[in-house]
């Protein structure tokens, strides 16, 4: 085991260290900028906002994505809201405030001058998403509106209806596009990557597979970005997209890039239960609602009442009673896990008792039912369409459902992993949320992150690159990567076994939920290590992909994502087993207080935990990153 | 309940295509869409066939990527949803559900249900966008925008770009799509300063990607998801009457 020291922060007080480094970073003049060429993979909002603002500045940029347009990544569907510290209520806020919200809202477990750098370069995003005619909620006077979200005392959170995600999505997919008229971004849709090509130890170029045709096809570059999101969807029932993966990423950790904290992930509270078998996944319903919802379950265990008929006294508004201060607003993990006890304790609601009541009627009688339908009229719609129930009427059955990586490719202050020339951005890095993600942070990481962070650290990167060509595509480090992709497609074509690639990931799904989610524990992780080898075992041997790998087969992409969930699935375990505390999201049903509330360990674990490939998926090398707290001091995170 | 399916299979560009009957005993109403196409394809692909190809992502309706015609109806006959969002509830046992592919010349058919529609893209890339640096922008309040131009510029905004409004015209006019998002802009006074080139170039655009003419029948705003008003279609011809006019360059 060996410690991270160089995580490249920069020297001087914690307000001052982006301003230092952005004044000492490394330029590449105007005229020779269109000598680079970069590639970004992803076009959610990390990787359009920095695709585009690094065509702007002059550079060549190739730019990836599966799906059949930019458009459509899975930014596309975060609904609530993005932070910003405007201080547009007059109500307190500031970066710092910002900051220590978020930091807090982690658990402690993030690096201090990242998450200042995310609040601090705030307000930037909100001033460029509205000049790219981001249509945000407005006053009637014309200024911009605010709402709160989980985990904080201030209005900070911007939002556009309840589409926040997809209106700043269009925002840099425009100005995308508007590179690519002007021939500095060259888009490939329907292009997956496969692997990663190094050269000399540093990232050059990757292999991609034309969806449409299935050719497998070489790119080289200067650097590589890569933007492709977070891995929830390796639960399989979860709130991502169906082709949310981790595949990527997991490449890149298998050429050398450390994976940073894999396990933690974030277990959204309001979620649409699951109905069946068949489900496909869990839509989530914004966190925005818990600003007029009250979440409830009746006190009695085997109640059988609908909720309009059980009386007041006969509720339990359990957050509002555990959590006084921050109510049905408290953050995400703590809402999750208090559901989940409310479950657990057998008074779930619902066919399957595994939901809990989002209840509106005393918000409808407050305000009128114009004023909820203004606010979250697009939510209720959605709801009604997928369960066929009027929210106004009755109360939202929500139940928790994965949702969000915090963990991911672990990155220095650059953003740049640990292979040289390789950067990660949003959600597939691991680097501001700590052990739990704030609501409205989402969005803010993966905009701040390309439009304001990337283009500075990218450019010191090539400005001190002495190499400064491409690299041809017929370097047998592209023919060797190439060969690799191509037997591991031939491996689950030849198989012919009688399972389908979505039969294991719904099994390995289960599995996960079970003992590496909500609540962990030693006995169930290593049991789950053990039946994730098994599971691999068999997804080896009995797995059916007809057709060929030389046309659209969508079952092939599949089992290439579901191979790669299948090794990822015992890293999160692993990573989950060696910390022996309970911090943000993860829970370890070993150190928890009295009160049934996260045991932090700080002595032993303030660090995060840096994993390195070996070859040998069960026996990685941990290497530590410590965190170091020069500004604020690590205290027990109380929302009561 | 009972399903009986007429699927669209296509094996490429060039192949002629046909449709295949499939039945599938144990649907649920439940369950959506997509999820009785998952079901099918399990079925299939256990049988060593090939899956029936449809596009689909985010299966809550916002990211435009699904989207068949259902029994000849482009997302089904539920007003204002896509694809991912019908449920079976919406089916009688023993029905019997025509799919298809969104049919238009300027959608061609990647594989059965698959179609591109990169055209609709090309039509971004033409000038639906403010031309904005990153880091040219001014201080987001010093541009004050109503309340009642900024949810009216939403409304045009919410676009999600699926196609279906291309699909369900007789003319296969992408006029919504365009008009949705020359509005959006032009209603802002961050967009609007470059509504006349803008249109000029995205109506160009639009003729060259091979779609038909707007011919006001308005059955693309009855299939929108997002119900988007014909009204944004008004507001283009009014801009490019407008910039023909007046627009010197």
């Amino acid at each position: 085991m060996t410690k991270i020291t160089d995580t490249k922060v920069p020297a001087g007080p914690l307000a001052e260290k982006w301003s230092n480094y952005k004044a000492t970073a490394k330029l590449v003049s105007p005229n020779n900028r269109k000598k680079f060429e970069v590639i970004v993979v992803g076009t959610g909002l990390a990787g359009a906002s920095a695709a585009a603002s690094l065509a702007e500045m002059g550079y060549n940029v190739k730019s990836f994505c599966f799906q059949d347009s930019a458009r459509r990544a899975h930014s596309v569907a975060a609904q609530g809201g993005v932070n910003a510290a405007k201080n547009y209520r007059n109500d307190g806020d500031n970066v710092y405030r910002m900051f220590y919200d978020t930091i807090k809202g982690g658990d402690f477990r993030s690096r201090e001058a990242n998450t200042y750098r995310l609040a601090e370069c705030s307000a930037s995003l909100i001033d460029q998403a509205v000049a790219q005619g981001v249509p945000f909620g407005r006053e009637y006077g014309g200024y911009l509106r605010n709402r709160s979200f989980g985990g904080v005392q201030v209005s900070r959170t911007f939002y556009a209806r309840g589409q926040t995600g997809q209106q700043l999505l269009l925002g840099s997919y425009q100005a995308l596009l508007r590179q690519q008229k002007k021939g500095k971004v060259k888009l490939y849709t329907r292009h997956e990557m496969l692997d990663l090509v190094l050269i000399d130890g540093k990232a050059r170029g990757i292999i991609a597979r034309n969806l449409d045709t299935g050719e497998i096809e070489r790119y080289a570059a200067n650097t590589v970005v890569l933007a492709t999101g977070g891995f929830g969807k390796i639960y399989y029932l979860s709130t991502l997209a169906m082709g949310c993966n981790a595949s990527a990423i997991w490449r890149a950790h298998k050429k050398g890039a450390y994976m940073a904290n894999p396990s933690w992930t974030q277990i959204h509270p309001t979620c649409l239960p699951q109905s069946g078998e068949y489900q496909s996944k869990l839509t989530l319903m914004s966190e925005s609602l818990r600003n007029d919802g009250r979440i409830w379950v009746p006190e009695a265990k085997s109640e059988t009442r609908p909720p309009g008929e059980i009386p007041e006294e006969e509720r339990d508004y359990y957050l509002e009673r555990k959590y006084p201060s921050f109510g049905n607003l408290a953050p995400r993990d703590i809402a999750s896990r208090a559901a989940k006890e409310q479950i657990d304790l057998g008074k779930g609601i619902g066919p399957l008792k595994n939901a809990v009541y989002l209840d509106f009627s005393k918000a409808i009688e407050e305000n009128g039912k114009d004023i909820i339908a203004e606010r979250y009229g697009n939510l209720f719609t959605m709801y009604r369409k997928i369960t066929g129930i009027d929210a106004y009427k009755e109360p939202m059955k929500i139940s928790p459902a994965a949702h969000f990586s915090m963990g991911g490719l672990w990155v220095d202050y650059e953003l740049m992993t640990s292979i040289p020339g390789l950067f990660a951005i949003g959600e597939a890095n691991f680097s501001d949320h700590g052990a739990n993600r704030l609501g409205a942070n989402s969005l803010l990481q993966a905009c701040v992150d390309g439009y304001f962070v990337l283009p500075y650290t990218l450019q010191n990167y090539i400005g001190n690159e002495t190499d400064r060509s491409t690299p041809p595509i017929d370097h047998p480090a592209f023919a060797e990567a190439e060969d690799k992709v191509n037997r591991q497609m031939e491996r689950f074509l030849s198989c012919k076994g009688k399972r389908t690639a979505e039969d294991f990931h719904k099994i390995l799904g289960r599995e996960l939920y079970d003992k590496c989610g909500l609540l962990r524990t030693k006995k169930g992780l290593e049991e789950a290590i053990q039946n994730i080898r098994r599971i691999r075992k068999e997804f080896e041997e009995d797995l059916m992909v007809p057709g060929d790998a030389k046309e659209v087969n969508s079952e092939l992409e599949k089992a290439g994502r579901v191979a790669d969930y299948m090794e990822l699935a015992e890293l999160m375990c692993i990573d989950a087993l060696e910390r022996e505390e309970s911090c943000g999201a993860h829970f370890r049903a070993e150190h928890q207080t009295g009160e049934g509330e996260a045991r932090r360990d700080d002595e032993n674990f303030s660090y995060s935990a840096a994993w390195e490939w070996t070859g040998n998926i069960s026996a990685p090398n941990l290497k530590k990153e410590p965190l170091i707290f020069e500004t604020v001091t690590p205290t027990i995170r109380s929302y009561k | 309940m009972k399903i009986i399916l007429k699927i669209w299979r296509q094996k490429n560009r060039q192949d002629k295509g046909e449709f295949c009957d499939y039945v599938l005993e144990d649907v649920t109403r439940d369950m959506s869409f997509l999820e009785m196409l998952d079901m099918l394809n399990n079925k299939l692909v256990k049988q060593g066939d090939r899956a029936v190809e449809f596009d689909h992502d985010c299966r809550e309706g916002i990211c435009g990527q699904c989207g068949v015609m259902i029994n000849g109806i482009a997302h089904g006959s539920l007003k204002n949803t896509t694809t991912c969002q019908l449920h079976m509830r919406e089916f009688k046992d023993g029905d019997t559900i025509y799919v298809e592919p969104f049919k238009a010349s300027a959608f061609p058919v990647v594989r059965d249900l698959k179609v591109d529609r990169s055209s609709l893209d090309h039509i971004i890339v033409s000038g639906g966008y403010v031309s904005v640096d990153t880091g040219q922008a001014p201080e987001a309040n010093n541009i004050p925008v109503t309340y009642e131009e900024a949810e009216s510029a939403f409304d045009a905004a919410a676009c999600i770009g699926c196609g279906a409004c291309v699909a369900s015209c007789k003319n296969s006019s992408a006029a919504l799509f365009t008009g949705a998002k020359i509005t959006h802009l032009a209603r802002l006074p961050q967009g609007e300063k470059e509504t006349a080139s803008r249109t000029m170039a995205m109506v160009d655009q639009m003729e060259q990607e091979n779609f038909g003419h707007c011919s006001n029948t308005e059955a693309c705003q009855v299939e929108c998801p997002e119900n988007i008003s014909v009204l944004t279609i008004a507001r283009m011809n009014y801009e490019y009457n407008r910039a023909k006019i007046l627009f010197k360059k």
